[in-house]
């Protein structure tokens, strides 16, 4: 069985990429990589980047960027590679600017660092906010290097041209390899990032092009190392038994028959949480093993008896009903144009509709992990965190340390979506570890992953819009009711205005009257992000209830959306009834509200899909579209029954205008993926609570879309653009549920206002 | 605690275990061999797909003890230092995003290749269905597929 094919070197097969692959990016997660701690920190000249050690020789203008005198180049990724592909797209920029070749650029793996400046891997950033920054570090080291040059030939630096790791003269017969100046280099003052002159987009070589997933062969080997991946010698596995119910804590423990178990080394109870639960630690029992089996085995000895506390009673279905009377009164306004109230009340029709969305979990498919060593007064950690500064701030809370004595390893995260933001399992790891004095992963199991998440908001909604005799809608009214995140961080019980930027305030519409409000909707369980947020249900309701008013008025669902759109313009703050609105922290200079855009994207789905024949050979397609995270993206989904009768997806479109992309097939991946997991949600998605509790437990009971499910294709169109980027991880996900739910509609008739689709009907 | 044998990407090893010891914990924890992931523990997503006597299978759910003398194969083992096919054609797909799954989704893609060189979509899904991949890189892994049968039947090549 062990039967080889015809062997083909990995040098060989890789030729074939468009980047010839030089070590690059291999073994940067490897054993020897962690193991590779800058041995000559000591001494030397101090590094401009903490990923390159004190001593080292070359020139290391700043936190990004290291010119070997060898050539080689190193660019540090300070973003966490969690699927998105962001070491495949930020490093690139960089060596654009610089004008280096990828074959001899290797790419680091920042540990957390304030130097870096901000590295939460979050709110699809990683690229729209610092792209002119990134593009500055590489420019700064090529401004240096090319001044050498211009030294030795003397001549001006403006004659001269960095590209393919060279700087060349114009004279066309001179060249100096990156290499051969770097020293030189190094001796230079670093110039003002902000003086430093930026490519024009067209010499930025491989922006936009065909740049393939650096970290593949990695990945298919088996050798990219994720959270549970890294071992210390001496270290203790760790399983907690956590309290089911939020609030919660021990009353006593029997830890005789697990501390029996081969290989269970010591019990510990964690301390109990405090409001507000922030990233604190869950409390509970810890069982600390040899190894995970004996932990598991162990854990689930434990005899325990808890106190749940005061969501003992907290129940899905009862606070669903509490969800609708919440949004049957008025609320607090966010948003006010006109006088809907008047306009309602002399609407020649009224339409009103209410949706529900369950919580949600994250589900990535590497449980929660993380490994911790703490020495004295510092403390090492390796883990698969969107953000590893909060992850040192937390360990230093815990050890009483100042942030910077944290050492925190980002490893590869096995999806994340919002979930490994939250350092709860790296204080659970640090706690741990200092009181074992050992070092300890802390392995989640499944089941943890599941039951003990920063959950996504369950939410209600309710529209009503208002028709005019000739149908023109002249009054809309959105409520919206959702534990807010910030109920995880303060006491809050209610979205805040400021809340609703996701969907509902910075929704441009052509109507005369417009209010939205919030509504009272207290948590029960911690409240996180999740990938595309509250964008989620506020494109549900909202696209949904734009097909309900194009079926009420019996006119073309895109043609109505394209009514209330209005025609192409910026939308000023005054138009949206708001006094203030944060543009995903960008100004609206830069990111204006567009409808030309969002019009665009609307009409490119549309004609990819051929929407004027939507409803055919047993097939029917729905359109939702959602502006999100400073970009603009329409989803158009295709539904057909199967002999069976049950639903499926068989084939989607997205179009996409982000503005400028760095490396389209992951923008595309990453609507692919979208695509997925906005079908998840809306054909599955549910965690429930009875008696406080969540009543999933695993993939057996919660259920996410698997291949067989999967459409058949997925088209992806990028509008091309040199605008300013937007974000990519979030944006595709919103409009996919409320597409399909649009287009099981238009198949059978049947509106469903209700996620997951499953509830209401059979799907595959 | 008993001692198991078995031969491990063509090597023999053992390992002094429990009898219940779930073959991925002495995979991860006693041999260091990683390329098999944790995701469900109860057999029911995936990650940890790996090869016995060529055949895939779950080694979150196969105690130890039932592999005493048997070729288990991992993604560490599937080439050796080389590159598969498949995985070949992983890579010219792209597939991978977060990258979690895939050896998973790889060792279960070969097994299939194995049995069918010219396998259709329902042919995928039905082999596939039992890996889950959160990220959805589904219609990739369905090209990669056909890419890499498509290149095993040009060459004449027959997995085995």
């Amino acid at each position: 069985m062990t039967q080889r094919l015809q062997k083909i070197s990995r040098r060989s097969f890789l030729e074939g990429l468009n980047l010839a692959v030089g070590g690059l990016a291999l073994g940067l997660f490897s054993a020897d990589a962690l193991a590779a701690e800058p041995a000559a920190r000591k001494g030397g000249k101090k590094s401009g980047s903490p990923a390159i050690a004190d001593g080292t020789p070359g020139l290391t203008p700043n936190a990004f960027v290291h010119v070997a005198p060898d050539g080689r180049v190193s660019i540090v990724c300070h973003r966490s590679e969690m699927g998105q592909g962001i070491r495949s797209s930020l490093p690139v920029l960089i060596a654009d600017e610089l004008g280096a070749d990828m074959a001899h650029v290797r790419i680091l793996q920042a540990d957390g660092d304030k130097v870096y400046g901000d590295q939460n891997t979050d709110g699809s950033s990683s690229v729209r906010g610092i792209y002119d920054d990134m593009r500055r570090a590489g420019a700064t080291a090529r401004t240096m290097l090319v001044a050498v040059a211009a030294k030795r030939w003397k001549v001006k630096p403006e004659d001269c041209e960095a590209r393919n790791h060279a700087v060349f003269h114009r004279d066309g017969k001179r060249s100096l390899g990156f290499g051969e100046l770097a020293n030189e280099a190094a001796k230079l003052p670093v110039p003002d990032p902000k003086s430093v002159k930026l490519r024009p987009r067209t010499e930025l070589k491989n922006v936009g092009g065909p740049l393939p997933l650096l970290d593949a062969p990695a990945y298919v080997n088996g050798s990219a190392v994720f959270g549970a991946d890294v071992t210390l010698p001496g270290m203790l596995v760790a399983m907690i038994a956590r309290p089911p119910v939020v609030g919660g804590r021990v009353v006593k423990f029997d830890a005789t028959k697990a501390l029996a178990v081969p290989g269970v080394k010591r019990v510990v109870e964690l301390p109990a949480p405090q409001k507000p639960y922030i990233y604190q630690q869950w409390g509970g029992v810890a069982v600390l093993a040899e190894n995970t089996w004996a932990a598991m085995k162990g854990r689930a000895a434990l005899d325990i008896t808890w106190e749940h506390g005061e969501n003992a009673s907290y129940d899905s279905k009862q606070y669903r009903e509490a969800l609708a009377a919440s949004v049957r009164a008025p609320g607090t306004v966010a948003r006010n144009v006109g006088d809907v109230d008047k306009a309602l009340a002399g609407a020649a029709r009224v339409v009103e509709a209410e949706y529900y969305i369950p919580h949600l979990p994250h589900s990535a498919m590497e449980p929660l992990v993380a490994l911790a060593r703490v020495d004295g007064d510092t403390c090492e950690v390796w883990a698969p965190t969107q953000n590893p500064q909060d992850a040192q701030e937390v360990a230093g809370g815990i050890l009483k340390i100042p942030p910077e004595k944290v050492k925190v390893h980002v490893t590869f995260l096995g999806g994340a979506f919002g979930r490994k933001s939250k350092a709860d399992f790296i204080a659970e790891a640090v706690w741990l570890a200092r009181e074992a004095g050992a070092p300890v992963r802390v392995q989640w199991a499944r089941e943890d992953d599941m039951r003990h998440d920063y959950y996504h908001s369950v939410s209600m909604q309710r529209l009503s819009a208002g028709l005019d005799a000739d149908g023109k809608v002249v009054a809309w009214r959105h409520r919206t009711a959702f534990p807010p995140i910030a109920s995880t961080f303060s006491p809050a019980s209610r979205p805040s205005p400021r809340d609703l930027k996701q969907g509902v305030t910075d929704l441009a519409l052509a109507v005369p009257n417009v209010r939205a409000e919030t509504c009272e909707a207290p948590a029960h369980v911690r409240i996180g992000w999740l990938r595309s947020v509250y964008n989620i249900f506020h494109a549900f309701s909202v696209n949904s209830f734009m097909d309900e008013l194009a079926h009420a008025r019996g006119v073309d669902s895109r043609d109505l959306r394209l009514e209330l759109l209005g025609p192409p313009r910026v939308v000023t703050l005054a138009e949206l009834g708001v006094r203030e609105l944060d543009n995903y922290g960008q100004s609206f200079e830069q990111h204006p509200i567009d409808t030309g855009r969002m019009r665009r994207v609307v009409e490119r789905v549309t004609a990819l899909s051929r929407w004027d024949s939507r409803k055919q050979d047993g097939r029917a397609l729905g359109l939702a579209a959602h502006k999100s995270f400073l970009s603009y993206a329409a989803v158009v989904a295709s539904v057909v029954k199967d002999a069976a009768g049950r639903l499926r997806v068989d084939e989607a479109w997205v179009v996409v205008d982000a503005g400028t992309v760095i490396n389209p097939d992951r923008v595309r991946s990453q609507m692919e993926g979208a695509v997925i997991f906005g079908m998840s949600i809306a054909l599955h998605g549910e965690i429930s609570m009875k008696d406080g509790a969540v009543e999933q437990s695993n993939f057996r009971d919660f259920k996410l879309v698997r291949i067989h499910e999967a459409p058949r294709k997925i088209h992806v169109e990028i509008v091309e653009s040199d605008g300013p980027p937007g974000g990519i991880g979030e944006p595709g996900v919103p409009p996919v549920a409320p597409a399909i739910a649009n287009a099981v509609f238009a198949l059978t008739g049947t509106r469903v206002r209700e996620l997951p689709l499953s509830r209401t009907l059979p799907v595959v | 605690m008993p001692a198991y044998q078995f031969i491990l990407n063509g090597q023999t090893v053992s390992v002094d275990a429990p009898s219940d010891l779930p073959l991925l914990w002495a995979l991860r924890d006693l041999l260091g061999v990683t390329g098999p992931k944790y995701g469900c523990g109860v057999g029911v997503c995936g990650a940890c797909t790996s090869h016995l006597e060529g055949d895939a299978f779950r080694p979150c759910i196969q105690p130890v003890s039932g592999v005493a003398g048997a070729h288990v194969t991992t993604i560490e083992g599937l080439a050796g230092d080389g590159l598969h096919p498949v995985q070949q054609a992983w890579i010219a797909e792209d597939v991978a995003q977060c990258g979690f799954c895939q050896p998973g989704q790889i060792m279960a893609a070969v097994a299939l290749l194995r049995k069918n060189l010219d396998p259709t979509d329902a042919d995928i899904d039905a082999a596939m269905s039992d890996n889950v991949c959160r990220c959805g890189t589904y219609v990739r892994i369905r090209a990669a597929i056909k890419r890499a049968a498509r290149q095993l039947r040009e060459a004449g090549t027959e997995l085995r």
